[in-house]
């Protein structure tokens, strides 16, 4: 989302001010200049592009203990309030979580709720997806029925399930990651979203190139730290 | 999890967060679990109470009284600073103190506070009762964060008011493309909201540095409800009561948030070495 927010220069229209989540703040986070980086950023901002039709949501923080069901509600009502076509949500999955055939393929999935089946169907199955396989609901047992399960997807999977109950049009696209050093997840997470919405245009070959069309933001330095004291050496 | 160097598997802690566990955890929940998860709840509850009736307030501290500037310290170092070079320029009155337990900052659970127990404590100033000044000495933990904004400011924000937050960090926090063992620290970084047009008295903190805690809770109200407010970091490789790092503050004491409120720095600055001598006598650990 930062990448996205970063390379179309989207202009922030709001927050999504709630007790859910724990609070930061830091100065702006897609500062390019002098001029633009004394504006405060909090932990959960609304950004958007009239243009292209497009708002984004930046959650910053993790959220507080028994809040996440709470902000799921709270997301959903004003998504279905806000009257929004269409809700795409980026997500993640421990990749140590792989079954043996997910080993072999893309890291890179997608599901949809049953009313945004409907309509992005075509299209989904033209770009040759993969979807989200089922795997055991109670991996110990081995009669276990079958469901999608998404470890490490945080709030992604109560998203999901509330949205086909309330017939809301959602994609999940996701990315099967490592902890550590996520650019790489990041600019392939978006490249993935952009072989579908073409955000910026896209390139098929290089696959390289692509860390260079999309602007990494200021904000992203320095993510293991501080420099090294000299005296170390 | 994860392998360490010396062959151990330990539990990392995880970016994704804990909602996994979370979802199971609910499922899991018996009605038992649940009156537990109530208890605590209730009793990691903040309250605002006045000490000399003992009442507790009845609405969020700023409904009751009105205000035009806003002084919160929070730490000892920040709220060291406060007391000798701003409480002791003038009269001020104790409108009220939160109450609150955690981890950190174990209170008793009585409507009463001890005086040992009063970690956080509001004042007006009795000539210009507008004027509030906070200080806040306990860790507030995240889940006390907004209750703690309510209890304070409530639900229908002022904007005329000025809020001027001070507390520190430790160095260490601070990422810089050099070491931290370079920095010239104890040194002070500030963070304004949209609002705030006065001039700060030290350069802007700059990305990739963030705020967490009750500053950040302050200032992230203050920022959706156009509060003009400023937040004085003060990066030290001290986080005990210092001399030093309480020090790196004086140049607030020109600010326009504190015009008015400091009279005589010399005999500030006697008080606050008194301050420290008195509180080195309690922190040896031979006694």
């Amino acid at each position: 989302i930062d990448l996205i927010i970063s390379t179309l220069n989207m202009s922030k229209i709001g927050y999504f001010y709630t007790d859910c989540l724990v609070p930061m703040v830091g100065n702006n986070p897609y500062a390019t200049a002098e001029e633009n980086s004394t504006e405060l950023s909090i932990n959960t901002e609304v950004y958007s592009l009239p243009s292209r039709k497009l708002v984004a949501l930046q959650l910053r923080s993790i959220f507080i203990k028994y809040k996440s069901k709470p902000f799921c509600e709270k997301l959903l009502s004003w998504v279905k309030s806000s009257s929004f076509a269409r809700v795409i949500v980026l997500s993640s999955s421990h990749s140590y979580h792989r079954n043996d055939l997910q080993l072999r393929s893309t890291p890179f999935r997608y599901l949809l709720t049953p009313s945004m089946q409907k309509s992005v169907q075509n299209k989904i199955k033209s770009l040759n997806w993969e979807e989200m396989e089922k795997s055991p609901c109670i991996p110990e047992i081995n009669d276990s029925e079958f469901c999608i399960r998404i470890p490490g997807g945080g709030i992604t999977k109560a998203l999901y399930d509330e949205s086909c109950s309330k017939e809301i049009q959602m994609a999940v696209l996701l990315k099967f990651v490592s902890e550590g050093d996520n650019i790489p997840d990041a600019l392939g997470l978006v490249e993935y979203l952009n072989e579908w919405l073409q955000i910026i245009k896209p390139c098929s070959d290089e696959p390289t190139a692509s860390a260079l069309r999309w602007k990494i933001p200021s904000s992203w330095r320095l993510l293991f730290g501080s420099g090294l004291p000299p005296a170390l050496f | 999890m994860a392998a360490t160097f010396f062959g151990e598997v330990v539990k990392a802690p995880c970016r994704a967060g804990t909602e996994d566990e979370e979802e199971e955890e609910g499922r899991r929940e018996t009605p038992e679990d649940r009156e537990v998860r109530r208890q605590l709840a209730r009793k990691r509850e903040v309250r605002l109470l006045r000490r000399q009736t003992k009442t507790s307030l009845e609405v969020s501290l700023l409904e009751k009284y009105p205000c035009s500037k806003f002084i919160i310290a929070i730490g000892n170092n920040a709220v060291a600073f406060l007391s000798s070079f701003v409480m002791n320029s003038g009269v001020w009155e104790e409108v009220g103190c939160a109450k609150l337990w955690n981890e950190w900052c174990r209170t008793t659970d009585t409507i009463h506070l001890s005086p040992t127990e009063a970690f956080c404590v509001f004042y007006h100033l009795k000539s210009s009762p507008s004027v509030f000044l906070c200080q806040c000495s306990c860790y507030v933990a995240e889940d006390q964060q907004y209750q703690w904004l309510e209890k304070v400011f409530g639900s229908c924000p002022r904007k005329n008011m000025q809020i001027t937050i001070l507390t520190c960090r430790h160095v260490t926090d601070y990422k810089t493309s050099e070491s931290t063992g370079c920095l010239p620290s104890p040194f002070l970084k500030a963070l304004k909201t949209q609002n705030f047009r006065d001039p700060v008295c030290c350069s802007l903190l700059e990305q990739p540095n963030i705020v967490h805690d009750l500053p950040a809770a302050v200032l992230s109200y203050c920022q959706v409800w156009k509060i003009p407010a400023v937040l004085y970091l003060c990066y030290t490789d001290v986080m005990k009561l210092d001399l030093i790092t309480v020090e790196a503050f004086k140049p607030i004491l020109s600010s326009r948030s504190l015009k008015g409120l400091v009279k005589n720095v010399p005999q500030s600055t006697e008080t606050l070495k008194k301050l420290m001598t008195t509180n080195e006598i309690q922190s040896n650990i031979y006694t």
